[in-house]
């Protein structure tokens, strides 16, 4: 079981006008089933580039995706996608949102009463039941995310694909969610990829963290396995020494190993601490 | 706490609904007060230097001549409505002595062929624009949402659509008129041929604003939305009904109104230039007609163009209003 989703190979060549841009090279990963999987890199190094090639949405110019005994080549609902911008349809209320999902995905294979009480099943599993005649627009921006990710979660999907789904939101709310998605975890335990910014959230909610190499031509660089006990605490994890040396081997992957481009352009200017300032707004709990 | 509150009772009418009287009035003379003065300061100006302009046709009309000749036609109109009840009257009346006589007697029903009053041009018109209008849009939305979804058919019609905009419809009359006659043959016309005219010649003018901003709109739709529907593998027909028509309604509908303003401007030219029935062709036999009433009641329909071209974008206004998901969007 131990590749349930295999990525071998991978890479992408972008063509622009000022010629082909390679984006990706050379990604291998293999995921088992029920794996938590953080992507994990500086921005522009093509986290997203690689979710989208596991969605269907890219497709890779060499290498491949099997997922479960067959090749990625569409996008198809096995692999949910959520989006970071919640990607709700503005004029469907969250029932329809997530209804639109389901009825498509289990056409003839549910009936009308079967499909009400999913869509309704899968909104109370992320605490939106009381707000299913809403429209998005009458919603905070953490309720929409639920809701992409119920309709993610909807589709049963083989492997949901989260694209930052938390990055858009402020500390506490990404925390309420980080909480609700762990507890959704161990009832479901899904085979998850989610590309984050943010350190505590990595290690807080994988199985094992992939570090990304800067692009362009980027690569996977380490690996590191995230062998915290389940269910995990963020509250007692803080004051944890194995939790905070996890932490520090992926911040040293990111500010050491691979810095910052934006930072290393500008060599010259006074040298900003990225370390520090990536703990402040990366551990609002400890606070 | 309101001032409503603060206030001695028997100065109720100083406040309705918390908002005191002085921000009340504020708000009225904003609202009703500012277009009524322009208005007032349009008519002035209008009177005054009306009476200066001499024409052959004696002065040109000022606001009060225009309003006199409205009354005139309205009566006319009435006048032209009572003749013609009266001769279906008489029609009928010599219809029932005659089956009195003669039970088997061959009826003659003919229909009241009266000159078409100035209200009856106004609804020739309006009802040649909204044929036109409506076949345009049932071809250009369509087409729009195609060249929206697909680059490459896009890049395949601008051109024709960039060459066939700038042309003003009115190019286009002879030679709809010419096809209109020699294709459309039948013994007993549904529609007369001078409507298809008119009406064939807004459609080409109403084409191209809401073909072009259909296009915009579907092209514009939020990346992310077309992923979604790419994975919950959506077919084509619920994508554009799901997807596509929502995103792209306001931009369809600002293309519409485009083409409407426009469709009912040229209509008028049209009907001028072709001697079609409408208010285009009241204004034509207006100025032949050269008596000193004449110009002020040609005054009279460009008024009405106008009010109707507003009343029509009203129209779609609410219309779209209907249609759109989005009830609190600002529509201008």
């Amino acid at each position: 079981m131990s590749n349930y989703l295999d990525i071998s190979a991978v890479g992408i060549e972008f063509k622009t006008e000022s010629g082909a841009f390679r984006a990706l090279q050379n990604i291998n990963l293999k995921i088992s089933k029920g794996e938590f999987i953080s992507l994990i890199g500086h921005s522009g190094c093509g986290k997203s580039t690689v979710l989208n090639i596991v969605a269907g949405l890219y497709s890779a110019s060499e290498g491949g995706v099997i997922l479960d005994g067959r090749e990625v080549d569409e996008p198809g609902p096995d692999r949910a996608v959520v989006f970071q911008n919640h990607a709700l349809l503005p004029w469907l209320t969250v029932y329809d949102n997530v209804g639109l999902a389901v009825k498509q995905v289990f056409n003839r294979q549910k009936s009308k009463a079967e499909m009400n009480d999913w869509i309704e099943h899968n909104l109370k599993l992320v605490h939106m039941e009381h707000a299913m005649h809403k429209l998005p627009h009458e919603i905070s921006g953490g309720m929409k995310q639920r809701v992409g990710i119920a309709r993610a979660l909807a589709m049963q999907p083989k492997v949901l694909l989260m694209d930052e789904p938390f990055g858009a939101l402020d500390a506490l709310t990404r925390a309420h969610l980080q909480d609700s998605l762990m507890e959704i975890q161990t009832d479901l335990n899904n085979t998850v990829i989610m590309i984050t910014h943010d350190v505590d959230e990595a290690v807080l909610l994988s199985d094992r963290i992939v570090m990304m190499t800067n692009g362009p031509a980027a690569s996977i660089g380490e690996i590191l396995p995230v062998d915290l006990p389940r269910p995990r605490n963020r509250l007692e994890l803080a004051e944890d020494s194995h939790y905070n040396h996890i932490r520090q081997q992926v911040l040293r992957f990111l500010y050491e190993k691979q810095k910052n481009p934006a930072i290393r352009a500008q060599a010259s200017a006074p040298l900003v601490e990225p370390i520090a300032k990536e703990s402040h707004q990366g551990n609002p709990k400890a606070a | 706490m309101t001032e409503a509150a603060i206030m001695p009772k028997w100065q109720f009418w100083k406040t309705q609904n918390g908002i005191p009287l002085a921000d009340r009035m504020t708000r009225f003379v904003k609202i009703v007060g500012l277009p009524f003065a322009g208005i007032l300061v349009f008519l002035i100006l209008w009177q005054g230097s009306a009476s200066r302009i001499e024409t052959s046709l004696g002065k040109f009309p000022g606001p009060v001549q225009v309003w006199q000749q409205a009354a005139n036609l309205y009566a006319e109109h009435q006048r032209e409505r009572e003749k013609a009840t009266k001769f279906y009257e008489r029609q009928e009346t010599r219809n029932a002595k005659k089956l009195a006589k003669n039970p088997d007697a061959a009826l003659k029903v003919r229909a009241y062929t009266g000159k078409p009053t100035f209200f009856d041009q106004i609804f020739t018109s309006l009802y040649t624009v909204a044929f036109g209008f409506l076949v345009a849009s049932l071809i250009a939305v369509p087409l729009g949402i195609i060249c929206g979804l697909s680059e490459n058919f896009y890049r395949a019609v601008n051109p024709i659509i960039q060459i066939f905009k700038p042309v003003s419809p009115l190019a286009w009359l002879p030679l709809v008129t010419m096809v209109v006659s020699a294709v459309y043959i039948s013994e007993e016309p549904l529609l007369e041929k001078s409507f298809l005219n008119s009406a064939f010649t807004v459609t080409l003018c109403c084409l191209w604003p809401t073909v072009i901003n259909t296009t915009v709109g579907v092209a514009g739709i939020n990346q992310d939305l077309i992923n979604v529907s790419r994975v919950i593998r959506l077919p084509a027909h619920k994508h554009i009904q799901k997807i596509v028509l929502p995103s792209a309604i306001p931009m369809i509908f600002t293309g519409l109104r485009l083409s409407l303003a426009t469709g009912w401007m040229v209509l008028i030219a049209a009907e001028m230039l072709a001697q079609n029935p409408g208010l285009g062709k009241f204004i034509w036999d207006q100025f032949q007609n050269g008596s000193s009433d004449s110009l002020g009641r040609i005054m009279v329909a460009v008024v009405a163009i106008g009010f109707i071209g507003f009343m029509l974008d009203k129209l779609m206004l609410i219309l779209q209003r209907r249609v759109s998901w989005d009830k609190k969007a600002v529509l201008r």
